[in-house]
């Protein structure tokens, strides 16, 4: 693999880009390995990547049915942030975001992130006073969190909607470390890294089942044949359900929804931040991506599914969210909108944990924010399957949480997963 | 769009409902443990293929339906009322 620098590419540009060899290789699964991920999404290459590098466990292999970069790690509005409250919670994303900020040397890959800020509008003193204890957490556990009054926020995005009577803005919650990065960008960055490092990644490769052996799982069977690990971790999500079931363990705590996001054509320089119209408002994010693209999205679906398309009915859901606070937005032309899949759970927060096959680890459940968290997640399931018991931030965040009643809800929305989002 | 025949209101748009959830869900007993309880309320089969869900016509008659449909390709095999009492009723007037 050659590396990216200044050397390489001025190399390459004198001999017609000859000398770049591919990003990861393609190669036979062997028979074995000490730790086999299914799942070749962000989490997943993430884990397989920390697995090598800060565990030195390089026999390693990811398993991906389609192809990388094909499922949610490419269906996503690709925000990043870490405005959490709870216990484990704020710990953890502020970690992910700490991990994102070093992401692009630490990979040798750019994954453009841009620290662009994100900005949560609210609309009523009600939502100003439940943001603000919210920020004011982020603030205590040393993130960084900050208010914006209307003459500040009217400054920074003179084109918002200041005249919507019905939601009146009446300022802004806003990170200015959060923002966004380039989606692809990060899966090929980690499947590179992870494969430079030694990890196999195995493309076209569905679990159809497994074989136990002593209450473990010996084998697993694929479509490119029968693959032993010591270790196995599934990060599959959408599909956790599916494959649980498939394992023999029964029901679990999370429902698949479907959530759309939507690109615009592209259009000149309009957004210079991640903007939300979420708190006390309806649930509209939007920001602009590096090639001129408005990216946005909205609500889930509503209703249960597997299906990797949208309905029509959140289309002019989100297209009315954003003319009523972005109304110059109304003639521009949607080039596609597209769903993914989710684990959405039943207190809105993830699981990384051991599960009752000692062999088995579960990293599942990312509702609405997988993608900014898929660092932390990947540095912290491989210290579970590693050193095989969680990190603090993690203690929590398995499947016993229910029956003890510590839920982590950040919402508190309760148990239905729909509403977690 | 889906589409839900509601056995009151006639063939419907879906956006006139509200998902509800899992249809096959049974409550154990008041005194029932604590484990069956949260199996109960937190732990779904999340079926991928034909699973029985039920739907409220919010915007519409307000009876809860009991839908079989497949969380795949949407497509719908049968919509009955929720109550066992008020199917029957629906069976008799058809």
């Amino acid at each position: 693999m050659t590396k990216f620098n200044a050397w390489n590419v001025i190399k390459n540009g004198l001999n017609g880009q000859s000398y770049w060899t591919r990003q990861w290789r393609d190669p036979e699964p062997k028979n074995s390995y000490d730790v086999v991920i299914i799942g070749g999404g962000l989490h997943g290459l993430a884990t397989a990547y920390y697995l090598a590098k800060n565990h030195n466990i390089k026999n390693v292999a990811v398993l991906e049915k389609g192809w990388i970069g094909g499922g949610n790690a490419g269906r996503n509005t690709t925000i990043v942030r870490s405005n959490y409250m709870m216990p484990g919670n704020h710990e953890f994303y502020e970690h992910s975001l700490k991990l994102w900020e070093n992401l692009s040397h630490e990979l040798n890959y750019n994954v453009m992130f841009s620290q662009r800020a994100h900005v949560s509008l609210f609309h009523s003193p009600g939502a100003k006073d439940s943001v603000s204890r919210i920020y004011n957490i982020m603030r205590l556990h040393g993130t960084d969190a900050e208010l914006w009054d209307l003459k500040t926020l009217k400054k920074k995005i003179p084109h918002l909607n200041y005249h919507n009577s019905r939601f009146p803005i009446l300022g802004a919650a806003v990170q200015k470390r959060a923002g966004n990065a380039r989606h692809d960008a990060v899966a090929w960055g980690y499947a590179r890294a992870a494969d430079t490092l030694g990890v196999d990644i195995l493309q076209n490769c569905e679990v159809t089942g497994f074989t136990r052996k002593n209450g473990n799982i010996e084998s697993i069977q694929t479509s490119r044949g029968i693959i032993k690990g010591k270790k196995i971790g599934f990060a599959v999500a959408g599909n956790t359900s599916v494959l649980w079931q498939m394992a023999e363990l029964g029901n679990l705590p999370i429902e698949s929804h479907k959530l759309q996001a939507f690109v615009s054509e592209a259009v000149k320089p309009l957004l210079d931040q991640v903007v939300v119209y979420g708190v006390g408002g309806a649930h509209f994010y939007i920001s602009q991506s590096d090639k001129g693209s408005m990216v946005f999205g909205g609500d889930l679906d509503w209703y249960k599914s597997y299906a990797q398309r949208g309905n029509l009915p959140m289309v002019q859901d989100v297209a009315e969210a954003a003319m009523a606070i972005f109304p110059s937005l109304g003639r521009i032309r949607l080039l596609r909108h597209w769903a993914g899949v989710m684990d959405m759970t039943m207190d809105g927060s993830f699981f990384i944990c051991k599960t009752p096959i000692s062999n088995l680890y579960l990293n599942a459940g990312w509702n609405y924010g997988g993608f900014k968290a898929s660092p932390a997640s990947g540095w912290y399931f491989a210290d579970l399957i590693a050193n095989e018991s969680p990190h603090n931030y993690v203690q929590n965040h398995n499947l016993e949480r229910f029956e003890k009643g510590i839920n982590i809800d950040e919402r508190g929305a309760g148990p239905d997963p729909k509403l977690h989002g | 769009m889906i589409r839900i025949n509601c056995p009151y209101c006639g063939e419907r748009d879906h956006s006139e409902f509200s998902y509800g959830g899992d249809a096959t869900i049974n409550y154990p007993s008041l005194d029932a443990l604590e484990k069956e309880w949260t199996e109960a309320i937190f732990f779904r089969k999340n079926i991928k293929g034909f699973q029985f869900e039920t739907w409220h016509h919010s915007n519409g008659c307000r009876m809860w339906l009991v839908v079989e449909r497949s969380t795949v390709t949407h497509e719908i095999k049968s919509v009955k009322p929720c109550h066992p009492d008020l199917q029957k009723v629906v069976e008799n007037n058809k």
